[in-house]
């Protein structure tokens, strides 16, 4: 294999690993944010309007601060996490924490979305309310879920390209480095390249597999 | 639609029988106040509901009876008085106990109210699993519920491949989960076409009478609460203006707004005839036309007693007669012969009919 093509190949397994982290981190953290968020509401399952009101600014917070900036405000936290504030897992923990909140509200309206009439005759059947979460609320937002968990997947990708800025390596790097740093077209349009396909692939599937979750 | 089905004496007889005194929901002085309105969603609703009866509330949408149901079940907190349910004040239920509580009520709604994500199968089953149900008895009492609501061959569809009245069906199978003794229908109906409208209620009809569940229906459709319930209460801004067996609010009702629901046309003579009537005899040839009114109070419309009993030439004008409940509601008109006037209306017209009214006379033959 030839220097650049392992180069290429070594850049685009950066950009999988820190989105693939960051975004399976934001699942996690930010699924059960939105449904706080969602249920925590005044006159809702589990009304608390102080969590819901200090979570939602959190989020807002968050939300509002630049990538970039973040990404930099976050070094000595990053460096308190991973050890090093340089590299690949450097750059997995500002992800985290730029995607947590984006999917967070995304989810959020996903699971707004899921008609009250649905709640309110798990209400009259019986339901405690977890199990309204568990067994309604998820299940029926899940396609709106999964779309949006798709743009977030996206919407990382084009983060994690900022991300070498603190020599996170991947894709953006990549093209940062010999495209503009050096001027070297050939390797810039490769990686755009790669970027579009990526990108692409991962909406093919993430509608695909929306639409077989969806049976409304 | 009106459905005709002939009585008989036996018939009468059964529907009176399931008056007998057996109280199951008692609602007393229920008031409910939104905050954000200024006018109450209810005010001071009374309402007894024997066990085992269908027991209709009809109004206008906006009348207050989807608060009433939805208080029921406690979907709803009312802000003043008790509803007592099988001797149990359910508001003193705390949120625990009130989960469980609700299992013993099923309820329908008019928008169905299925989980899109479950096929027909799961959505029925969902209620047990909740509930702790091992998976094979869950199994049998699915199966029991598919096949009695007619829908075994369409139990792994989901429910967007289904017809309105098979995803209400899947709606009622899911209510009767849990065996309860009362289901509540919120507008069961009002998103059907009549043709299915009348397939759920012979549903429903046909569950009241297997299972012995009492049912709680409201709607604004008069044939529902016609052709399926017993008693009826009419609410009106918040309050129940009118209430009684079925036939008695059906044939005789006291108030405008039961009169608008229920019959429509039951006071209304054809403009045809309307154009021709006179107070006063105006012409030798004028006959007088009378109205005969059933209001299921026990008079039959005899036309061969009508025919002995009144001498002289009768004509059938108008003829409007609803079976409720196995009685006669509705009206005959009829013109009497011309030796016939006002003042001298033969007295054996009088047991032909529940009430009698003169409305004046028609000119020509």
């Amino acid at each position: 294999m030839s220097l650049a093509l392992e180069r290429l190949w070594t850049a685009l397994l950066d950009t999988l690993l820190m989105v693939g982290v960051a975004s399976a981190l934001a699942l996690m953290l930010g699924l059960p944010i939105a449904v706080i968020l969602v249920v925590s509401g005044r006159g809702d399952l589990f009304p608390n309007p102080g969590i819901n009101r200090i979570l939602g600014w959190v989020v807002n917070l968050f939300r509002s601060i630049p990538f970039l900036i973040l990404m930099v405000a976050l070094i000595p936290f990053t460096r308190w996490i991973v050890g090093t504030t340089y590299g690949v897992w450097a750059a997995v923990v500002p992800l985290t924490l730029a995607a947590t909140p984006f999917f967070a509200r995304i989810a959020e309206v996903s699971l707004r979305e899921v008609d009250k009439g649905l709640t309110e005759a798990a209400q009259a059947m019986g339901f405690h309310r977890w199990h309204i979460v568990w067994h309604v609320l998820l299940p029926e937002a899940r396609p709106g879920i999964v779309s949006g968990f798709t743009i977030t997947l996206v919407t990382m990708i084009n983060a994690s390209a900022m991300a070498g800025a603190i020599g996170a390596g991947g894709l953006g790097d990549l093209a940062y480095r010999y495209g503009y740093q050096r001027f070297d077209m050939q390797v810039m349009f490769i990686v755009i390249v790669v970027l579009v396909a990526l990108v692409t692939l991962l909406q093919f599937f993430g509608d695909k597999l929306a639409r077989r979750l969806n049976h409304r | 639609m009106v459905s005709l089905i002939v009585p008989d004496e036996h018939v009468v007889a059964h529907a009176a029988v399931k008056n007998s005194d057996n109280l199951h929901v008692k609602i007393e002085g229920v008031s409910k106040r939104y905050q954000e309105h200024k006018v109450d969603a209810l005010r001071n609703v009374r309402l007894n509901i024997n066990r085992g009866e269908i027991f209709g509330i009809i109004g206008r949408s906006g009348a207050g009876k989807s608060t009433l149901i939805r208080c029921l079940n406690r979907l709803e907190n009312p802000t003043d008085g008790r509803i007592v349910i099988g001797g149990i004040d359910i508001s003193t239920l705390s949120t625990r106990q009130l989960v469980r509580w609700r299992r013993s009520t099923g309820m329908i709604f008019q928008h169905f109210n299925l989980l899109s994500a479950k096929t027909v199968r799961e959505n029925i089953e969902l209620p047990l699993k909740v509930a702790g149900v091992p998976s094979v008895i869950r199994a049998q009492k699915v199966d029991e519920l598919l096949s009695l609501v007619g829908l075994e061959d369409r139990q792994h569809a989901w429910p967007a491949q289904l017809s309105g009245g098979q995803k209400q069906r899947v709606g009622i199978a899911r209510a009767l989960v849990h065996d309860p003794e009362l289901l509540l229908c919120d507008e069961a109906t009002s998103a059907l076409d009549p043709e299915t409208t009348r397939a759920i209620l012979a549903l429903l009809k046909k569950i009241n009478q297997q299972r012995h569940i009492t049912v709680v229906l409201i709607t604004h459709e008069m044939d529902v609460v016609h052709d399926l319930c017993h008693n009826v209460a009419v609410i009106e801004q918040g309050e129940i203006i009118e209430q009684g067996p079925v036939w008695q609010v059906y044939g005789d009702p006291q108030q405008e707004t039961t009169r608008k629901l229920l019959n429509p046309n039951h006071q209304s003579v054809p403009e045809s005839v309307a154009v021709c009537l006179s107070a006063n005899r105006q012409h030798r040839d004028d006959r007088l036309l009378v109205r005969l009114r059933y209001t299921g109070r026990g008079a039959y419309p005899d036309i061969g007693a009508l025919g002995v009993q009144v001498p002289g030439k009768i004509t059938l004008i108008y003829s409007e007669i609803e079976w409720v409940g196995g009685r006669p509601t509705g009206q005959l008109l009829i013109l009497l012969d011309v030796q016939h006037q006002a003042n001298t209306v033969p007295t054996q017209l009088v047991n032909i009919a529940d009430k009698l009214e003169i409305l004046g006379y028609v000119a020509g033959p």
